[in-house]
């Protein structure tokens, strides 16, 4: 290529790039973009939203905390209102990544349960209002087991041989497999670490597959006798099929959230804020709980709900009974020592 | 300045944008560790990569593949033969069958796949209904391996068919005339000439099966980790680009030096090869 080939080039490349970045923005209206995870709110509620307050929402989903992660951090794209999981709260307060929140400016923050306020990942509740939170237990068919399921090492039974789903996840399966063996699923302790390597690959020929959210089709289909599943996919798996139960095991397990929270680089933290208390209302949280499943901090929102799931012990288990339950903490460098453990478990 | 040169921009811009920046970015990560205050030059991602468990996870993907290529190879040759030949009728049908299936999402092929090799599943309700001994293949490497014949056996059939459909006639009647039988034309003429479009297949057939994370993670059930596995498992779930891009990149360089080694094989460089 010659050189005035070369600038005609560059003169089209700086031509279409100035064409996409012209994108958007050009109403009076204030915008906010609000980014969640897929599927996880009755879109209604948002429509709700920009005609009560004329403020336009544009709403997008991800998939993974850490894709979420990467667009925020890189300052790619502004959001005003996040919906990430507890560690990665702790992780973005860490990296100064979030405005905190004014709660005179949520009074609806009152209808939070107790319980769920000021948790590890934000101490001092100054940067997030929960959303949904959950546990993680063991998902059993009643016709294939018949002993009681209270422990995790039911899953290391060779009675159930090809029968055992584990996740497919580093954290998830090490995690439940450190508090079978009564460490912290947090741990960065390399002899604890080695134990619970050893303790999964003795559980490998066992298991007849690692999956991901294929989980709930699986144990609805009985292809599988035991199964490790989040608290809110068992809650709709359990309605397919009767046969299927759920247990939180007494070693503990680990227990979750998603919360609302304002990144730092919004322009408009006072109609986040004004988002974030509607979400609290209790019609709108009566709403979403109901549409998405999973269980809800909202104490009036819970009251609405089909009682049915209102006082199932799945969704809404005894807050004492989760004493020995603990949050996913954000590990930093050392998550690559539970990469290096997983790769050595499955790899083999 | 020619109008041909002007139409090529475009392509020009395109390929800057999305193959040359792409592959810049993954060599600038894949040669580069995070030390939390900024990307430092490091060959140390590429050491971590030859420890003995990495290595298994290449080689285990390589042998797959290969034995996947290999049955594409058995099946596909008789098939193109046979949609070649002249006297075949129905080759208009038969081409269309191989080439229906691709037209809808490779995802849900495979989906289909897990519901049909299922424990529960449609092959094994119908062998139970008749009282025959059911199989248990689901989650193993037989399931791997057929998931891979099934999704590339196309790509093995499709060179080798236009291949074989251009070889002149008159060449194969010259063997015959001169007093060869079937199997000596076959072995002396048909196959010799249809080299390049064997290359192309195997070609396109080994490299995304030596890529493919879906198929193993799927009909796998996660039991047999390959190189895509690990590559999605790093830019996902560990969120270390770093090591990622460098899997990528000895992934790139083990393809070049394998297809480097397979064109030496072909002598032939004119033919329907689609490479």
């Amino acid at each position: 290529m010659n050189k005035k080939n070369f600038t005609i080039t560059l003169l089209i490349l700086g031509i279409v790039i100035t064409l996409f970045a012209g994108c958007g923005k050009n109403t009076d209206r204030v915008t906010i973009n609000v980014y969640n995870w897929g599927d996880y709110i009755d879109e209604d509620t948002i429509r709700d939203f920009e005609k009560i307050y004329n403020i336009r929402v544009n709403y997008d989903q991800f998939a993974t905390n850490e894709e979420m992660y990467v667009k925020i951090k890189s300052g790619s794209s502004k959001y005003d209102v996040l919906f990430p999981s507890d560690y990665m709260i702790e992780r973005m307060i860490e990296e100064d990544l979030l405005h905190k929140i004014d709660l005179n400016n949520i009074p609806n923050y009152k209808y939070i349960e107790s319980h769920f306020k000021n948790l590890d990942f934000d101490p001092n509740n100054e940067y997030s209002v929960p959303y949904f939170w959950g546990t993680m237990g063991i998902l059993y068919n009643k016709t294939m087991v018949d002993e009681e399921v209270d422990s995790w090492k039911i899953l290391w039974d060779e009675k159930y041989q090809d029968e055992i789903f584990m996740l497919d996840s580093q954290r998830d399966s090490i995690g439940i497999t450190l508090k079978m063996l009564g460490y912290s699923l947090n741990t960065i302790d390399e002899d604890e670490l080695e134990k619970a390597k050893e303790a999964l690959i003795e559980q490998r020929p066992l298991v007849l597959a690692y999956v991901i959210d294929e989980v709930t089709d699986k144990m609805v289909a009985g292809e599988g006798a035991l199964a490790v599943v989040w608290s809110g996919d068992a809650v709709a798996a359990m309605r397919q099929n009767p046969d299927l139960d759920y247990v939180i095991p007494k070693e503990g397990s680990n227990l979750w959230f998603d919360s609302m929270v304002i990144p730092k680089n919004s322009e408009h933290k006072e109609e986040a804020e004004l988002f974030i208390n509607y979400m609290c209302e209790t019609d709108v949280a009566y709403r979403n709980a109901d549409y998405v499943g999973y269980s809800t901090p909202h104490i009036e929102a819970r009251k609405k709900l089909d009682p049915k799931i209102r006082d199932s012990e799945v969704a809404y288990p005894d807050m004492e009974s989760l004493d020995n339950c603990e949050i996913f903490h954000h590990l930093g460098k050392d998550l690559k020592l539970y990469d290096r453990i997983w790769t050595d478990i499955t790899a083999r | 300045m020619n109008r041909k040169s002007i139409i090529a921009y475009p392509y020009v811009i395109w390929m800057v944008l999305f193959i040359v920046v792409p592959i810049l970015l993954v060599f600038y990560y894949g040669f580069t560790v995070d030390t939390g205050a900024g990307a430092k030059f490091s060959l140390e991602n590429f050491r971590r990569f030859f420890e003995p468990v990495y290595l298994m996870v290449l080689l285990r993907s390589f042998a797959l593949a290969a034995l996947s290529t290999f049955i594409c190879l058995l099946l596909g040759y008789p098939l193109a033969m046979i949609l070649a030949s002249k006297d075949f009728e129905r080759k208009n049908i038969m081409l269309l069958l191989l080439i229906v299936p691709m037209w809808m999402n490779f995802l849900l092929r495979t989906y289909a796949w897990l519901t049909l090799l299922e424990k529960k599943g449609i092959i094994n309700s119908l062998l139970s209904a008749l009282n025959l001994p059911t199989i248990n293949i689901i989650y193993t490497t037989k399931a791997v391996v057929l998931g891979m014949v099934y999704n590339f056996l196309p790509f093995m059939v499709l060179p080798i068919y236009t291949v074989l459909s251009k070889i002149d006639k008159s060449v194969i009647e010259a063997a015959q005339d001169l007093g060869a039988n079937s199997l000596t034309t076959f072995k002396k003429v048909i196959f010799p000439l249809s080299l390049p479009g064997v290359i192309s297949g195997i070609t396109m057939v080994f490299m995304p099966a030596v890529t493919t994370f879906v198929i193993s993670r799927l009909l796998g059930g996660g039991h047999y980790k390959l190189i895509g596995n690990l590559i999605e498992q790093q830019f996902l779930s560990v969120y270390d680009w770093n090591f990622g891009s460098a899997i990528s990149i000895i992934m790139m360089i083990v393809i070049l030096i394998s297809m480097g080694i397979l064109s030496k094989y072909e002598e032939v460089r004119e033919g329907g090869g689609l490479l």
